[in-house]
């Protein structure tokens, strides 16, 4: 029974073993920016954060340096253009995230293209783009817990302030709280976080694992603190699920060479929004 | 080239102009959303092995529905992200499946609008007549909805109805558009110039017209650059999409300071005396 479950080898693998670990890393980590994320309504800066970083991914490809560090710096590049056009209204705040959004996709044609032509990795679109969580490098993995916790750390330092000021922005003004400084810092905070999950687990599961743990969390509970609890464990569960059903999925038909991850956590994490769909709201506690 | 003329003035006429109700609405993530996730359409498509249109056409369509059925309970934007996710998910497991080849990928996310066939273009021209038909008929409904979303129920106007409209109109100018010119091209249209025609004139129908005109001489600029450059056409769209909106909103910006300027000191001043 049990090995039915768990293909042989599973436990002792050590690439499933560095997966497992990242993984866990970055749901707890998006997890707890991504409750602010759907509490504040911005799923898609979250996701364009994610796909401008591939931009950069692909022009360290081009540079030669970690794809880290690319993703790092274009994300946080991006979310400071996102804060200058004017992401604090909520009205202008999807045309700026789709501006440079637009703007984003176009230079990742380029590098692509030009990484294409000049080096022939063919390869690069589709590692820049969906991610392997299997094909990690170990040197990554402190890396990844370091700006995982700067993310964190920050939500953390933040957290009353941010909380008021996503909640009720004019009651936090009224406080003569920084509402806009908040939400500047909160934004890079994402892109930290976003950029994190984008290099190791691919745009796809970074935006998955940002919205639908944490969607999901606050529907379940309406106290932030636990939803943060919640988003996490649920992020955790969808990874390690998925990591497994893929690591198991390399018998299935049709070609027996393994389903992606990304498929398996993505519907994962849509079942169990849907799922909390059908519990209804928790009434609010106070 | 002349195909690539003809398909890319077709596909800028209609993001135009369905782009001036995404930017209105705020649906600039269902605009993003839409064609992406139906990049998995294509995926499916050619592992099946049926015409790429009709694949992105289900997806596109299924995606539409997926977001509006979604957000009836629960928030927009979320069900906008995890209905995309969950497309770009099992495009990534149609990938998998066919082994296609990553220059394939590439142009699906970035088009190939230099390399369009004669045969292309029939069923470009009857999806674009199709999506300005249904632009014509849901108008004032659209208009209306976007702009008065309290008192358009009031009047008759079914909001879910309206809201699932336009999504399938955004569905319809992905799966034409998709093919040609990719995934990222067409969204840049659909959000930069009407932007920027937006920061020009309140009024619908000039802004429109705006619009198109914006859409039109960003594809010409961008094609022209690429066959000069042979560099990636969505590079050149996308980056001239940005800088028509930076140029609509240094226009807004400039006109509002000299409104202010007006207000406090009477009459527009003449032009400051030259110092010497």
């Amino acid at each position: 029974m049990v090995a039915a479950i768990f293909e042989p080898g599973f436990f002792s693998s050590s690439s499933v073993q560095l997966a497992a670990a990242v993984g866990a890393i970055v749901a707890i980590v998006t997890g707890c920016v991504g409750v602010f994320t759907v509490i504040r309504g911005q799923s898609f800066a979250g996701e364009a954060l994610g796909d401008v970083g591939a931009a950069g991914g692909s022009s360290a490809y081009l540079a030669g340096v970690a794809p880290l560090w690319g993703f790092m710096a274009v994300a946080v590049a991006a979310a400071g253009v996102m804060e200058l056009i004017g992401i604090q209204r909520t009205r202008g705040r999807d045309l700026a995230t789709g501006i440079v959004l637009g703007a984003g996709f176009g230079l990742a044609a380029l590098f692509l293209y030009l990484g294409t032509t000049y080096d022939n990795t063919t390869g690069a679109t589709v590692t820049v783009l969906f991610g392997s969580i299997f094909a990690l490098n170990t040197s990554i993995l402190p890396l990844v817990a370091a700006f995982g916790a700067l993310a964190t750390g920050m939500i953390l330092l933040l957290y009353r302030p941010l909380l008021l000021a996503s909640v009720s922005p004019e009651l936090a003004s009224a406080r003569r709280l920084p509402v806009r400084l908040i939400g500047g810092l909160y934004l890079l905070a994402m892109a930290l976080a976003v950029a994190l999950s984008a290099v190791t687990i691919g745009a796809i599961l970074s935006t998955a694992l940002l919205v639908g743990p944490a969607a999901t969390a606050l529907h379940l509970t309406r106290r932030p603190g636990r939803a943060i609890l919640t988003a996490g464990l649920i992020g955790v569960g969808a990874m390690w699920l998925g990591i497994l059903l893929a690591y198991d999925s390399y018998d299935w038909p049709p070609l027996h060479h393994g389903w992606p991850v990304s498929f398996f956590v993505v519907t994962i994490v849509l079942l169990a929004y849907i799922a909390s769909r059908a519990i209804p709201a928790r009434t609010r506690q106070t | 080239m002349v195909n690539a003329w003809i398909v890319a003035s077709i596909v800028a006429i209609v993001g135009g102009a369905v782009g001036f109700f995404v930017v209105l609405r705020g649906s600039a993530f269902v605009a993003h959303a839409v064609p992406s996730g139906s990049f998995a359409g294509a995926a499916a498509a050619s592992l099946v092995g049926v015409n790429t249109l009709l694949g992105l056409g289900v997806f596109a369509v299924g995606g539409a529905l997926g977001i509006g059925l979604l957000s009836r309970r629960g928030r927009h934007d979320v069900a906008t992200a995890l209905t995309l996710v969950f497309m770009l998910g099992l495009g990534a497991l149609f990938l998998s499946f066919s082994a296609a080849y990553a220059p394939e990928i590439y142009s699906l996310l970035f088009g190939e609008v230099l390399g369009i066939s004669t045969n292309q273009l029939a069923p470009t021209i009857a999806l674009a007549a199709a999506s300005l038909f249904v632009l014509g008929v849901l108008y004032r409904r659209l208009l209306l909805s976007s702009v008065l979303p309290d008192s358009a129920p009031a009047r008759g106007v079914a909001l879910f109805g309206v809201e699932l409209g336009f999504l399938l109109l955004v569905a319809l100018t992905t799966t034409m558009t998709v093919p040609v010119v990719g995934t990222a091209l067409i969204f840049s249209l659909m959000v930069g110039p009407p932007a920027a025609a937006r920061s020009f004139t309140a009024r619908p129908y000039q802004a429109i017209a705006l619009s198109v005109g914006i859409a039109l001489v960003v594809v010409w600029v961008a094609i022209a650059l690429s066959y000069q450059t042979n560099w990636p056409v969505g590079f050149f769209v996308g980056i001239a999409s940005a800088v028509a909106y930076a140029a609509g909103r240094t226009w807004a910006f400039a006109r509002r300071n000299r409104a202010l300027h007006t207000r406090r000191h009477g009459a527009i001043p003449a032009r400051p005396l030259v110092r010497s």
